[in-house]
């Protein structure tokens, strides 16, 4: 889908905060990038969605660019419009474009995360985890071919995040949605992920990739979760970081 | 112990404190015309009830036509400074030199240029009330949630749409709390406008009102208009907080 050569991003301070990444991304991979805090991972999702430029390397789209719309950010807070109701917040990607009917894209995109109730509650009025669910409604409602997520689940207590880790693993298969994940739980990256590239801080670079589990595969528990969770406590040793890695 | 209401108990301790000013005036034989007690105010009060209240009408026109020139004003210029750096370089100085020069020396100019004293005291005024609302409209302006303006980029949000789906709805809290210390600067204008301009006959405000009881020596009179301008700068107030509080359950 999408090829990255020695991408290098570099901040008007100075600070190199990506050096030659190069990364292809196929079609329904669930990419986690996996990292300690300040290794430029979000700068990653970043460029990659186009709300920054790369200082150097390019990024090639296989076939057309991705429109508007096309590409689904999940940020790691909910970042709701607090005036808007769940529904028009769902709705908000349609509606900048005018899409036809938004609002019943809305209603079903809402339904799919598990809060067809709730589309006239305002999000202070929701759960941490249910403002959540809003976000990633809102990322989906326009079908996009590439769904980036930023830590998304960072702040939500362990059962949410199970629950949502699951569901965001069905809807984007069933939406046949590419995702690239970011986060820097060793335990999210093994459970999740077809594929993990772990990354290694200041200035980013890719240390190693990983085969991750095969789609059926998926279990919390088990000897080859812990195998996997085992090869990937590995890698980051051996990058010699500080230990605050895991969660 | 009895618990009361904060509403109550504010009410309680402001009457204690009338009634201990009573005392005072009326055992320690304090002259009237230094200090009047509350019931000469009350009477001094009602002796011109109906010139106090038209007084009073007059200073409310033109602190209400200042806030809502204020608020048009700064709302206008804070929204052209966002969208532009070229208007913002523009603009900024001239709000802060506004802002940090006192009105009093600007009146007489202001009256000079202004024949209409009405529109000369809006005016004054408006120049008093103009910058919480305008810099705090800038600042909520500015303080938008880079995430949200990230999202609008992402699917292809004009200028526009941004403005007016992001930008002014999440300064509208700003923009409230800006609007709440205008309105009592409003007020404030109001009154040092009426003063400057010194304007007489049966238009005119509670300010001159006060002036034209001191040469007088009615202190019981001058009083009275004071409680009515304190009067009319906490109801400006709770009208706004009123206001705030409404509006904030939907925006934030």
């Amino acid at each position: 889908m999408l090829r990255l050569t020695a991408i290098c991003k570099q901040f008007p301070g100075g600070t190199l905060a990506l050096d030659k990444i190069s990364l292809t991304i196929q079609d329904n991979d669930f990419l986690v990038l996996l990292g300690p805090s300040g290794c430029g991972k979000s700068t990653l999702l970043r460029l990659i969605a186009g709300l920054e430029p790369p200082s150097a390397g390019s990024i090639d789209w296989t076939g057309q660019p991705p429109a508007p719309g096309e590409i689904g950010y999940v940020f790691q807070d909910a970042t709701l419009m607090p005036w808007a109701t769940a529904l028009q917040n769902v709705a908000l990607p349609l509606r900048l474009r005018a899409a036809p009917d938004a609002e019943a894209r809305a209603r079903a995109a809402l339904a799919q995360v598990g809060l067809a109730d709730f589309a006239h509650a305002r999000p202070k009025t929701l759960s941490g985890g249910m403002r959540m669910r809003v976000s990633i409604a809102r990322a989906l409602v326009s079908r996009p071919r590439l769904l980036l997520m930023d830590e998304p689940f960072a702040a939500l207590d362990e059962f949410t995040r199970h629950r949502l880790q699951d569901e965001c693993l069905s809807l984007a298969a069933s939406l046949g949605c590419t995702t690239i994940f970011v986060t820097h739980s060793l335990y999210e990256a093994a459970y999740l992920a077809s594929r993990v590239v772990l990354m290694s801080p200041r200035p980013g670079r890719i240390a190693r990739e990983l085969a991750g589990a095969a789609p059926t595969d998926r279990t919390r528990t088990g000897a080859e979760f812990n195998a996997r969770v085992q090869v990937l406590s590995d890698a980051v040793q051996a990058l010699h970081l500080p230990s605050d890695v895991t969660e | 112990m009895i618990r009361l209401h904060p509403t109550a108990l504010a009410l309680l301790s402001f009457a204690a404190a009338l009634v201990l000013w009573q005392a005072i005036v009326t055992v320690g034989h304090v002259a009237p015309y230094l200090v009047p007690g509350p019931i000469a105010i009350a009477q001094a009060f009602w002796a011109d009830a109906a010139g106090l209240l038209r007084a009073l009408l007059a200073t409310l026109s033109v602190t209400v036509a200042a806030l809502i020139a204020a608020m048009i004003l700064g709302v206008l210029l804070a929204a052209a400074m966002s969208a532009s750096r070229w208007a913002r370089a523009a603009i900024e100085p001239w709000a802060v030199i506004l802002q940090v020069t006192p009105v009093v020396a600007v009146a007489p100019l202001i009256i000079v240029w202004i024949g209409d004293p009405f529109s000369a005291m809006v005016v004054c005024a408006t120049v008093v009330a103009f910058f919480p609302v305008f810099s705090n409209t800038a600042a909520g302006l500015a303080a938008t949630p880079q995430d949200l303006l990230d999202l609008f980029r992402l699917n292809g949000a004009t200028s526009r749409q941004e403005v007016m789906l992001l930008r002014l709805p999440a300064a509208i809290p700003y923009f409230l709390a800006g609007l709440r210390v205008s309105g009592g600067l409003a007020l404030v204008g109001a009154v040092v406008a009426e003063f400057v301009t010194g304007a007489g006959g049966v238009a005119s405000g509670l300010a001159f009102r006060i002036l034209e009881a001191g040469y007088r020596l009615q202190t019981a009179r001058m009083f009275a208009a004071l409680a009515l301008l304190s009067g009319a700068g906490l109801a400006i107030n709770a009208a706004l907080g009123l206001l705030s509080r409404r509006v904030l359950g939907r925006f934030a």
